[in-house]
């Protein structure tokens, strides 16, 4: 599943809501599979179907609305608190989003995500406010994120904000290999420190 | 100047560096359970990797397993296959498992302190956020994903940036009828459910040192609750009389040495938090969620927050989770009828838990319409249970004395709360849903679900006591 991200250009979808905790995302009976893969039909599950029937789509959920579609998901404040399901990363990864922005991520999820090349960038709540109100002004805004650059830009507006991200994390993205890669090959460093460490 | 707690136990598992990254950092033991390994076995053998040191992980069945009929094979095949998996797994890599009928089986962070596994110092790592629970030893212990478990078997190590530390002082003597779970839920709802993101919380003050270790891990439970990575409290003569005799903690020949260590394990006077937080004891009331977050909480005779009270901002979330939770801006909640009573979950299934629910309904009977479940922490406390009497005492009460699991607190086996109706629960979280598709949780200490088992509503327990 490794697979190297630099430069992502779409349009988003907004889903201005508060605190959405990993229950939300991806709730506790869809965690069943043995497989990482085929999450993405139940993100957002109860919020998508009124009684779990897929027959019964909540249309005012925007994950259910044609307006709004593309490779980012723009949340509102928190997201992604709650369990440390690796399955909320999963899903939202594989609905087919690569990006998703917020002002404020809870810590285990953002470590989560980035582990499956879905980059969280985290953005002030007044830029946050702007990339809201450009999706609502015009749904088709294209959102174009940078990690070599480090910025999230508005099409339509111009307007730009930089993100975090450590040096560490930006390598392995770019370069697509990950936090074991990087382990395996200090393995007899870490055999050495066991040797000496006290227990 | 100087170190924190944290500082102490994180500076000796620091392996390596990386500069302008995280740290390697080397952990002492692992637990895993059915439902966040089996893709980090899978990953691992897609590298064509074996279990780098598995006498360093621990494994259990407990989030999807029933609390009725454990002998049977489980009814739910997706649930079976997953733990056919986890035992599959265990028996290839060599790792210690502690499955259904197993007399250790239980929530795994209920066995790990009670077969003294978790132990003062140690960096311990699990699937499942509730980790930061063995942070009540003087551990540094947090939750991680699936990725992570791969990482951590494949090399004992895991990648981590230094978080920020934050220390809460809670000083005082507790009022009548508080108890732990309620230090921690008014804690929660003054910072917010995001409050310590970021953070590593240690805590602090008399309150604190006057808790039994049950107690402690109770608050140490639910840090990750306000966002922060884990919890923890210095271990002090408290931990080390719980820790001694325990079937793996260190043994005569160990004692000593360990002691010795473990009194070590202290934030230094002059240490220095990015934040700190005063907490008076003596403020703290029986408390109740009424909301979809376990920030949104208060004292059990409060009233709900008035809609020109909330920040214009949050007012779409607030009222959201009302109408979820099917509850007016501004009402009590005291009083409200409750249909379900759930008594379990890593944060109030230890026995400690069932003794103090047992001495409070004991010769007493549930209200008639509400349905209590009980469900022990571990087939050890379930055993403890059985052997002082509790059982007669819930089954004269008319409460289930379930067998242990996760159960209600998830509901990802059968045990799930129908949708529209009330549970008062012991577990940690009263997210949309969580408990069963439009399943509504207040969350609240084992002696004021108590309190609602036997009256069928909202009470307040101190005018019980
Ligand atoms: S009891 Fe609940 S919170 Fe604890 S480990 Fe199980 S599912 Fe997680």
């Amino acid at each position: 599943m490794s697979k190297s991200i630099n430069i992502v250009t779409s349009t988003a979808v907004p889903l201005d809501i508060e605190n959405v905790d990993t229950d939300q995302i991806i709730p506790a009976r869809f965690l069943k599979a043995t497989s990482r893969e085929g999450f993405g039909k139940n993100l957002f599950r109860d919020w998508r179907y009124l009684n779990d029937d897929e027959q019964q789509p909540r249309r005012e959920f925007v994950l259910n609305d044609p307006t709004y579609k593309g490779k980012i998901l723009v949340a509102a404040k928190n997201f992604g608190c709650g369990s440390s399901r690796e399955h909320a990363a999963w899903a939202i990864k594989d609905a087919g989003f690569d990006v998703v922005v917020s002002s404020f991520f809870a810590d285990i999820f953002k470590n989560n995500a980035l582990n499956n090349f879905l980059l969280p960038v985290q953005v002030s709540e007044d830029f946050l406010q702007k990339i809201f109100a450009a999706i609502e002004k015009d749904p088709a805004v294209e959102l174009k994120v940078s990690i070599e650059d480090q910025t999230i830009t508005i099409s339509s507006t111009g307007e730009q904000s930089g993100f975090d991200i450590n040096n560490y994390k930006k390598t392995c993205l770019l370069n697509g290999y990950d936090d074991i890669d990087y382990l395996l090959s200090i393995r007899n460093e870490i055999e050495t420190f066991e040797a000496t460490f006290t227990r | 100047m100087g170190k924190t707690l944290f500082e102490k136990i994180w500076d000796k598992h620091v392996v390596k560096q990386i500069d302008g990254g995280p740290s390697v950092l080397y952990i002492d033991k692992h637990f895993i359970h059915e439902v966040t390994s089996p893709q980090a076995f899978q990953g691992l053998e897609k590298r064509g990797l074996k279990v780098f040191r598995p006498q360093q992980i621990v494994a259990t069945a407990d989030h999807n397993v029933p609390t009725l009929q454990q002998h049977l094979p489980i009814r739910d095949e997706l649930g079976r296959l997953q733990v056919q998996q986890l035992i599959a797994n265990c028996k290839k890599h060599d790792v210690e498992l502690y499955g259904l009928g197993h007399p250790f089986q239980g929530i795994v962070h209920v066995i790990g302190p009670e077969l003294g596994i978790t132990q003062p110092g140690m960096t311990i790592v699990c699937g499942d956020s509730h980790t930061s629970t063995h942070g009540a030893f003087g551990a540094i212990a947090f939750g991680i994903g699936t990725s992570e478990v791969e990482m951590v078997m494949a090399t004992q190590c895991m990648l981590q940036s230094k978080p920020k530390l934050m220390r809460i002082n809670i000083e005082g003597e507790l009022n009548k009828g508080v108890v732990s779970k309620d230090i921690i839920l008014f804690i929660i709802s003054k910072i917010s459910a995001s409050g310590a993101t970021g953070y590593f919380v240690e805590y602090a003050g008399s309150a604190i040192r006057s808790l039994s270790m049950e107690a402690r891990m109770t608050i140490c439970n639910m840090s990750i609750e306000m966002g922060a990575r884990g919890g923890m409290i210095a271990p002090d003569e408290t931990t080390f009389d719980y820790m001694k005799g325990r079937l793996f903690a260190p043994g005569a020949a160990q004692w000593d040495r360990k002691l010795a260590a473990w009194k070590e394990l202290y934030s230094d006077a002059d240490a220095v938090f990015d934040k700190e937080i005063q907490i008076d004891a003596a403020a703290i009331e029986p408390m109740i969620t009424y909301g979809t977050n376990p920030g949104m909480g208060m004292g059990v005779t409060g009233h709900i927050p008035a809609e020109s009270e909330i920040d214009e901002k949050e007012k779409p979330s607030f009222l959201k989770s009302l109408n979820y939770m099917g509850l007016k801006p501004g009402a009590e909640i005291k009083g409200k009828k409750v249909d379900y009573v759930f008594i379990g979950s890593c944060t109030n299934s230890r026995i400690e838990d069932l003794r103090m629910v047992a001495s409070f309904v004991k010769g007493k009977k549930k209200a008639d319409d509400v349905e209590v479940w009980v469900v022990p922490g571990s087939k050890q406390v379930e055993k403890q249970a059985i052997a002082e009497g509790i059982d007669k005492i819930f089954e004269e009460a008319g409460f289930q004395l379930r067998q242990p699991g996760c159960s209600a607190c998830l509901g990802m086996n059968e045990d799930k709360i129908p949708a529209g109706k009330y549970c008062i629960s012991t577990s940690n979280r009263n997210f949309e849903g969580r408990q069963g598709p439009n399943a509504r949780t207040f969350l609240a200490s084992p002696l004021t679900a108590a309190a609602a088992a036997i009256t069928g509503e909202v009470a307040d327990v101190r005018e019980f006591l």
